[in-house]
């Protein structure tokens, strides 16, 4: 009887442990396999160097379908992001990626813009250095235009230009 | 006959383009006022003979002559006559003749309205806007001739020319290949002539620019002649680039309405001058001053309608708009070239005489800050100007092709652009010359309290993103300082008049059109800014496989896939449609039904998506593939794109604020009248 006891805690032992390691599998094989939307999230900021100007994500030619399926394998095959970048950015130049690396001659892509906005803001600077008026020297002077009067005459003031 | 009428009418309109140009001159070096009568009646000419290249040239399309070329690659049987008809500008050769017949419109109304205005630039504003309409009628006559009839020889080889050839016979193909699938959209009727115009619109005050340059006229007059035009323009710019966001949210499917493409670039950046313009000029005629600067903005406006067409049309660049690519490029670059040295050599000729003895009272003035408005603007232009062009500039000097996607101008622009609305926030408040720190701060500080309710519902509401909490302040802050200045503006009116309030308000508006125009435009880019602020930064999107009855979720969204039918449809499309119940919170909301058509003559495949759309924002949903036995599958793509709407909403305000602004105002016609020394007679 003890017997049949152990048996049958053994096979109940042995079942649940099966059913515990079918479900693992079941699991592990889900987490191996990647979703759409974890697809999409690499696929936006890849171009493939056929379509013009449509992210990978969008796009529905087949070429496109057959980049989404490598990206598939690839984080399957455990891949970090970074890595699937590199790979397509290795098989077929920089082009495909959305945004250009910041090294080499690409840095003229992203210091140029900043650079000129600078070299603006000094220009503009130099013009108002030259503006005729101190702020501070003039603050207590026209402070008497900070009522409500003040902008009732300006706006008629403005109204009788146009009169 | 038709042919042969349309093609002729294009010959005598090119003929009568160079002849105004020649008339023009001989006015300029004779003094006789016949030669300058006559340029302004070649001119009025070119517009009917243009109107009749037109006409003839919808009349072939909508008559299916398929023995033309052009009607045979952009327009079918199976399309209906509202498409044949508007295929006029859905190929290179008709969106070109479209493009000159646009331009000859506004060249003809300035002829006949504004003919006693400027007079002494009449003859300089005939050149500049003739030369570049017969640039564009001589592409049409000689490289892209939308007349070329078909012949086929002998051995079965097709050419096309106006002319037979030797031992041809006229070709008509059974039926033509018909308009772009993704041409064919209602957008697409209106989109193309709104953008057109707005580029087309800005040559008009270009224009008036050199002829103010060519005759050394410093004052500021003719910039009040030529505001309504750069209005227009400006308005029809926005409009097109507005509808062509709308098209591709529609019929692109990448659930977007902003792509940062070359195309919609090329767009943007004379839209971006136009507006650092519309601004600037203020300043001009205020005070006299940036007269320089100005003449820079209006001569970079026009140089970058002909460099935004170019890019177009060339092939230079690949984009999802490129429709009509040729071999005009080069022509085009010559002509950019050319025109862009003579803008700036007459700039430099004059750049003395422009020079202004006025300076900056105050950094804090609204000078000061106009002046930083265009800083601000200048820095995008460069960074949309030199993302297009540095793939190029790569492959020339390192020989790699890149790509320059939407992160690049995202990150560029973003700051850039945030600053713009917080200007718009404090410029209102800010008077011309000078205003203290004090002064300002006592007029903003209540709307600044009142805008910081927007924010603080949205932390509250659980949104913790820093930058969309600032842009959202911002666009807060700016549609409470424009309202508190109608509210101020009114009840100034009110006490000082007696008037009641709305009275008073409607009073304020009709008697400075221009300023409060400008603010319900402001308010028109608020909207935009909270519509942009939603999807770019609280966009969510899915994508899942659903088998018959099957639910997937997006949000507070849910929806169950129905059904899949498939059938052709008269257009010789073969339709895939699905149907899907929406669910909101888990109560049904309504029914979607996104589809895939794929056009069998061009054999090409369009996504359109079916939409939910709400004020709160839209579920987009895409049919992205089905199992082909059974249809019990099918792959869905669905994007929340929150507020979306509001950009739409946008544009009313836009159409609204221009529409004030430029409304006829008599006091302005006065001004212009008055003006004896410009009203002599030539």
């Amino acid at each position: 009887m003890v017997k049949t006891w152990v048996t049958r805690q053994f096979l109940f032992s042995m079942f649940v442990t099966c059913m515990l390691f079918g479900s693992l599998g079941n699991v592990l094989a889900q987490d191996n396999s990647p979703t759409d939307d974890e697809v999409n999230a690499i696929s936006k900021q890849l171009y493939c160097p056929v379509c013009e100007s449509i992210p990978l994500d969008a796009c529905g030619t087949q070429a496109c379908i057959q980049w989404r399926d490598t990206i598939r394998e690839k984080l399957s095959a455990g891949w970090s992001e970074e890595e699937i970048k590199q790979y397509f950015s290795n098989q077929y130049g920089v082009r495909v990626l959305a945004e250009p690396p910041i090294k080499g001659f690409n840095k003229l892509l992203w210091y140029l813009p900043p650079f000129s906005l600078l070299i603006g803001s000094l220009l503009v600077i130099r013009l108002l250095a030259k503006t005729r008026t101190n702020l501070n020297t003039l603050d207590s002077g026209i402070s008497n235009i900070d009522n409500a009067d003040r902008y009732v005459d300006r706006i008629e003031n403005e109204l009788k230009q146009w009169e | 006959m038709i042919v042969n009428l349309g093609y002729t009418a294009l010959l005598l309109a090119l003929i009568c383009s160079l002849y105004s140009i020649v008339s023009a001159r001989v006015y300029i070096n004779t003094n006789r006022y016949q030669w300058v009568d006559s340029a302004r009646n070649a001119v009025i000419a070119v517009w009917f003979l243009l109107t009749l290249a037109c006409l003839s040239l919808v009349y072939l399309l909508t008559n299916e002559h398929f023995e033309i070329e052009y009607v045979a690659s952009v327009s079918s049987r199976a399309m209906p006559w509202y498409l044949k008809a508007t295929a006029l500008w859905g190929g290179q050769a008709g969106s070109l003749l479209f493009w000159s017949w646009l331009m000859s419109t506004y060249t003809g109304v300035v002829m006949l309205r504004d003919w006693s205005k400027e007079r002494d630039m009449q003859p300089y504003i005939i050149t500049a806007s003739m030369l570049t309409l017969a640039f564009f009628i001589s592409l049409n006559a000689f490289v892209e001739n939308p007349f070329n009839v078909l012949w086929i020889d002998s051995f079965g080889n097709i050419t096309a020319s106006v002319m037979r050839p030797n031992a041809n016979l006229m070709f008509t193909p059974k039926d033509g290949a018909g308009l772009n699938p993704l041409l064919r959209h209602p957008g697409m009727i209106i989109h193309p002539p709104m953008l057109y115009l707005g580029f087309v619109g800005f040559i008009i005050p270009y224009s008036f620019a050199i002829g103010a340059l060519a005759v050394g006229r410093t004052d500021s007059v003719w910039i009040r002649a030529t505001r309504r035009w750069t209005l227009v323009a400006w308005l029809f710019l926005s409009l097109g680039l507005l509808l062509g966001g709308r098209w591709a949210y529609d019929v692109l499917g990448w659930g977007g309405y902003w792509g940062w493409d070359p195309v919609e670039i090329a767009a943007l950046m004379p839209w971006l001058t136009g507006t650092a313009f519309l601004h600037s000029v203020i300043i001009q005629e205020k005070h006299g001053m940036f007269k320089r600067w100005n003449m820079i903005l209006i001569i970079l406006t026009y140089a970058l309608v002909i460099f935004g067409t170019f890019l177009t049309r060339s092939g230079v660049l690949s984009s999802v708009h490129a429709f009509a690519q040729s071999s005009i490029g080069p022509l085009f670059f010559m002509f950019i070239t050319i025109t862009f040295t003579i803008s700036l050599v007459l700039l430099f000729r004059g750049w003395e005489t422009l020079g202004s003895s006025k300076t900056l009272t105050s950094w804090l003035s609204r000078e000061g800050l106009f002046l930083l408005n265009n800083l601000l603007f200048m820095g995008i232009l460069v960074a949309c100007f030199w993302g297009v062009i540095y793939p190029l500039i790569s492959e020339i000097i390192t020989g790699q092709k890149v790509t320059v996607g939407p992160p690049f101008y995202e990150r560029t622009t973003g700051p850039q652009f945030a600053a713009l609305l917080f200007l718009m926030g404090i410029v209102p408040l800010v008077a011309w010359r000078i205003t203290t720190v004090n002064r300002l701060g006592h007029l903003i500080w209540k709307p600044t309290i009142i805008s910081l309710v927007v924010p603080i519902i949205s932390m509250i509401s659980g949104v913790m993103n820093f930058a969309a909490l600032l842009s959202l302040w911002l666009a807060s802050l700016v549609f409470c300082v424009t309202i508190y200045e109608f509210y101020r503006g009114a009840i100034a009116r009110s006490k000082s008049s007696g008037n009641n309030f709305y009275v008073a308000l409607w009073l304020l508006i009709s008697r400075n059109r221009r300023r409060y125009g400008g603010y319900i435009v402001h308010l028109g880019v608020v909207f935009m800014a909270v519509g942009i602020i939603g999807v770019e930064m609280f966009q969510t999107e899915t994508q899942g496989t659903l088998a018959l009855g099957e639910r997937m979720h997006l949000g507070e969204y849910s929806l169950v896939y129905r059904d899949l039918t498939e059938f052709s449809a008269n257009d010789g499309r073969v339709v895939t449609r699905a149907t899907l119940t929406v669910y909101k919170n888990n109560k049904a909301i309504g029914k979607l039904e996104p589809q895939r058509d794929y056009y069998k003559d061009s054999m090409q495949r369009m996504t359109i998506p079916d939409i939910y759309s709400t004020l709160e924002g839209d579920l987009y949903v895409l049919l992205i593939d089905w199992k082909p036995v059974g249809l019990q599958q099918a792959t869905f793509k669905v994007y929340l794109n929150p507020l979306i709407n509001w950009i739409w909403i946008g544009g009313f305000g836009f159409i609204l604020g221009t529409l004030v602004a430029t409304w006829p105002d008599q006091r302005d016609r006065d001004i212009l009248t008055n003006n004896k020394s410009f009203a002599q007679p030539l």
